[in-house]
This record gives C-alpha cells, structure tokens and sequence, in this order.
C-alpha cells in the first residue's frame, strides 16, 4: 500500500507542476514504483513538463466515467522501465467532471499498486482542489519568496489543516535567489517558514534549465551536475525518511584568488 | 378520632397562613420586599395585591419610593417579572427599581459563562481564516495577514499578531489587545478602528496593548501600561 501525496500551493505559477514532475522521476531514479496524478482538468501540463503528451490515449476522466480501465490510461515512461507512470488529466472537460469521491476511490486504486502516488494539484481552492486533497494521505505545499504567493501557502495550509485524513502539511520553497535574498530583496527561508510555520522540506534555487528542460519534456532531475536537479533528489531522499541537510544557497566563489581569500578569512 | 384529626388539619393551615408570603422592610434605599418562594406565584401576587393596598392609603402622596424585590429561589419569567412591576407601580409612589432571584435558567448562565470566560485555543489563525469567541480570548499562536479574530471581551495573544483583531465585539470600548509581537494590519476595539502605518516601522520585540484613549483612537502602548489602565482585568471573580 503506498502513499498517496498532493502537491499544492494555492497560487498559480508557482512551479507545482514542475515540482510534481521532478519529485516524481527523482522518486522514480531511487528506484520506487512512481503514478503521478494530473487533476488539473481543462489545463493539463503535468504530460508536457514530463514529454509524454504524444502518448495519451485516455484520460483521468475516461476512467472516472467508466470509459476504460486505470490500467489503460496509464502512460508508461520508458525511461524508467516500470518505474514510472502517468495518469493524464482530461483537456477536454472542465473540474466538475469529477468528483471528490471518485478522486479518492481512484487514488486508493492506484496505492494498491504504487509506492507513490502524487497528485497535482490545480490552482485555487474550488472543485479541482477539492477533488485533487480528497485522496491524498500527505500534502506538500509549493510557494516562492513572494508575499503573494506566502500568503495563497498560508490560506492552503489552513485548509489543509481542516482535512482530518491529511498529514500535516510540508513545505518547499521555489525560486530562491540568492542574490536578491542577501540584498535583502527577497523574503528568506527563515523567513518563510517562521511565518508558516511548517516542516521545511526543501528549498529550490531559482535556475534557468529549469525551464529549458521544462519545455523539452526532461524533467531537470535527469540532470544531475544543476543544482535544482540536486534539491530535487535531496526533497524525494527526504520523502523516504532520509535525513539530509540543506545545501548551501550561496554560489561558491570560484577562482583561486577567492579561495585564497576565504583561507585567509577575508571576504 | 376523626373529629381530632379534622381538627389538627385545620389548625395547622391556618398556622400556615398566618406566615405571610409577603414581608415588607423600609431601608434607607426604599423599600425591600421579601417575596416568600415556597408558595403559588398567583397566592403571591394575591397577597401582594392585599398588602400594597392595605398600606396604600397611609403613603399615597409622598415621594417615589423605589422598591427591592428579593424573591428567593423563585425563577421568575420575564413576563411575570413585568407583572410584580406594573401591579407595583399601580400602587402611585411605588416603583420597582430590582429584582433580585437566586436562579437563573441553564441558558442564561451557560450565556453568562460564555461571556465572561476566557477562551484559550492554541492554533495559528492563517489568512482566511476566522476565530469568533463570546468572552475574552487567549490565543497560543499566531493571527498571519489575512487571519481574523474576535472577541466579546479582550484579546490577549502569544504569538504574532500579523492580521486583523476585533475585541469588544458587542461594543464594549474598554476592551484591550495585548500581542508579543504586534504587527497587526488592523485593529478594531468596539466600534473604532485603526490600521497600521503604511511605511515600515522599526522592529521593535517587545509586548505591546492595544486600548482605546480618551480621544476616542486607538492607541498602541508598552503592555505594562495595562496595569494602571485597565486596573480591572485584575480579578479573581469574573463577570457581574
């Protein structure tokens, strides 16, 4: 029986489609049984974060009315032999397609089979949140150093906090900017999560091959030398109950003048 | 035989109803009445009907005498606590000024308890969300931006204070918000409300209250100020 994990964050763009992708392959690379759930229905883009849009045949809302088995909506990623798989959300329907019974029956389908089950999260806090949080065991909430999106995290975890069959709730910061945050232009980790006061589960550095991989279908985790892709690995070793810290934020100064410096304790 | 207990019968209700129901007292506030409450409230205000008019001709024409009514453990409704008032206040000089009972209904003490207990609950309050309490409420945790609490009574919070907070609720002005860290975006005591400067202030740790002044405004002050005051949110005794 596996556990079956939503990822939200309240706010749009935050990066939780990314997040679902990359956790999941990350997941998938330690060698777990992975099914990620795509209930954004109407704007589905988990399929094409993950490059597996071609391969679709039927869709979550197939399922849900009857039209196939889960089996056969199922897009396996080749690249993880049968680690992988992916149940796509319907682009055709709206949220109200489904329900959050039929979500949570669907879900405890696929924990029979997977070790994971992760579920992304639409948007907002109507329907297609309800139906994606009705199955979830545990929920990871997505947010960036913005106010805007620190406040959307802060109104999700006090819904999610109401929902009895939930854990609670853990926290993964995106788009990090070091720089900004020394200026003292970004709100920092600390910050963040004295504010919410959640477990941090990761904190993600903002990186530009994010979006690079993003748009070719490759999740960044398949990457290993970028350091999104090593945060991602550290939050999925951290998912399994591994202790591991958080890495540094800062760019290392390169070059041996710095390193001669930093000997020296200058700065 | 039969003749003596017909006889012991009758001379016992008539001992009885030498006790009357009604006692009268003069004090120096008025007039106090002790109302018995062992009898019939209709053989009450019969009684009471005789004696007020008994004594009515005596003092007709003097001053308004107020009058106490203590009626013991009686539960009087409020229609029947409108009755002894206007059957009194036939009487011309007479009026009823309290009335006192050693009972009340469940109802009316639970309400009383809900308005002058202090409610603690331990949570963050996060934005969306609101926490409505009748008497004074003490939160273990923070209020973030976007959160509400409210209160009947004051608000004392261990934490931050980052959204809004309402104490006096029902209009009671001389209610106070006391944070360990006060950031509030708004407060509102009573009816007046006040929110925060829209430049940065600096940061300052300390515990800080929040009351209303004489002139009428919000003011955010030192939480020691507290002591003198609100000399009255010292007490073992809550309530009346």
């Amino acid at each position: 029986m596996g556990e079956a994990i939503v990822i939200t964050s309240g706010k749009g763009g935050v990066g939780k489609t990314t997040t679902t992708a990359n956790i999941g392959t990350a997941l998938a690379i330690l060698g777990k049984r992975v099914c990620l759930v795509d209930t954004d229905i109407g704007l589905r883009n988990l399929d094409v974060v993950m490059g597996l849009e071609n391969r679709i045949i039927y869709d979550l809302v197939d399922v849900v009315e009857g039209r196939c088995t889960v089996q056969k909506a199922l897009v396996k990623d080749k690249r993880f032999d049968d680690h992988l798989y992916l149940l796509p959300a319907a682009q055709t329907s709206d949220k109200s397609a489904v329900s959050p019974e039929q979500m949570k029956q669907l879900v405890d389908e696929l924990k029979q089979d997977y070790d994971y089950v992760l579920i992304d999260c639409p948007a907002g806090i109507e329907q297609g949140y309800r139906n994606a949080v009705a199955g979830a065991d545990e929920a990871i909430v997505v947010t960036t150093p913005e106010v805007s999106a620190v406040r959307d995290a802060d109104r999700i975890i006090g819904l999610l906090e109401n929902e009895e069959h939930i854990k609670p709730p853990r926290l993964i910061i995106n788009r990090i900017r070091s720089h900004m945050v020394k200026n003292g232009d970004m709100l920092d980790v600390d910050e963040i999560v004295m504010h919410l006061s959640i477990d941090l589960l990761g904190v993600i550095a903002d990186d530009e091959n994010v979006i690079k991989s993003s748009n070719k279908g490759e999740p960044i985790v398949l990457d290993p030398s970028s350091k999104a892709s090593i945060a991602y690995r550290n939050i999925a070793r951290r998912i399994l109950g591994e202790s591991v810290p958080l890495q540094p934020l800062e760019d290392e100064q390169k070059g041996i003048f710095s390193k001669i410096k930093k000997l020296f304790g200058v700065r | 035989m039969d003749v003596f207990v017909e006889l012991f019968v009758e001379v016992n209700v008539v001992a009885k109803q030498k006790q009357p129901y009604v006692t009268m007292k003069g004090t120096k506030d008025g007039l106090t009445l002790h109302l018995d409450d062992t009898c019939s409230y209709d053989d009450l205000l019969k009684e009471l009907e005789e004696k007020l008019t008994a004594s009515e001709k005596a003092e007709s024409d003097g001053p308004l005498v107020s009058v106490h009514l203590k009626v013991g453990n009686r539960y009087l409704t409020p229609e029947q606590e409108e009755e002894l008032r206007t059957l009194i206040r036939r009487k011309k000089n007479l009026v009823v000024e309290s009335i006192e009972s050693n009972v009340m209904t469940k109802e009316e003490a639970l309400e009383w308890k809900r308005k002058t207990e202090i409610v603690s609950v331990s949570k963050i309050v996060r934005s969306g969300q609101v926490l409505h309490v009748q008497g004074d409420l003490l939160l273990i945790g923070d209020v973030n931006p976007g959160g509400i609490v409210i209160a009947g009574g004051n608000i004392f919070i261990l934490g931050a204070l980052r959204g809004i907070a309402h104490a006096g609720y029902y209009g009671n002005k001389e209610a106070v918000i006391a944070a360990s860290i006060m950031k509030p975006t708004q407060l509102r005591i009573g009816d007046v409300m006040n929110r925060a400067p829209d430049y940065k202030t600096d940061e300052r740790n300390e515990m800080e209250c929040a009351y209303i002044d004489e002139h009428n405004q919000i003011v955010v002050d030192r939480l020691q100020l507290l002591a003198q005051l609100r000399p009255n949110l010292t007490r073992l005794e809550r309530g009346v």
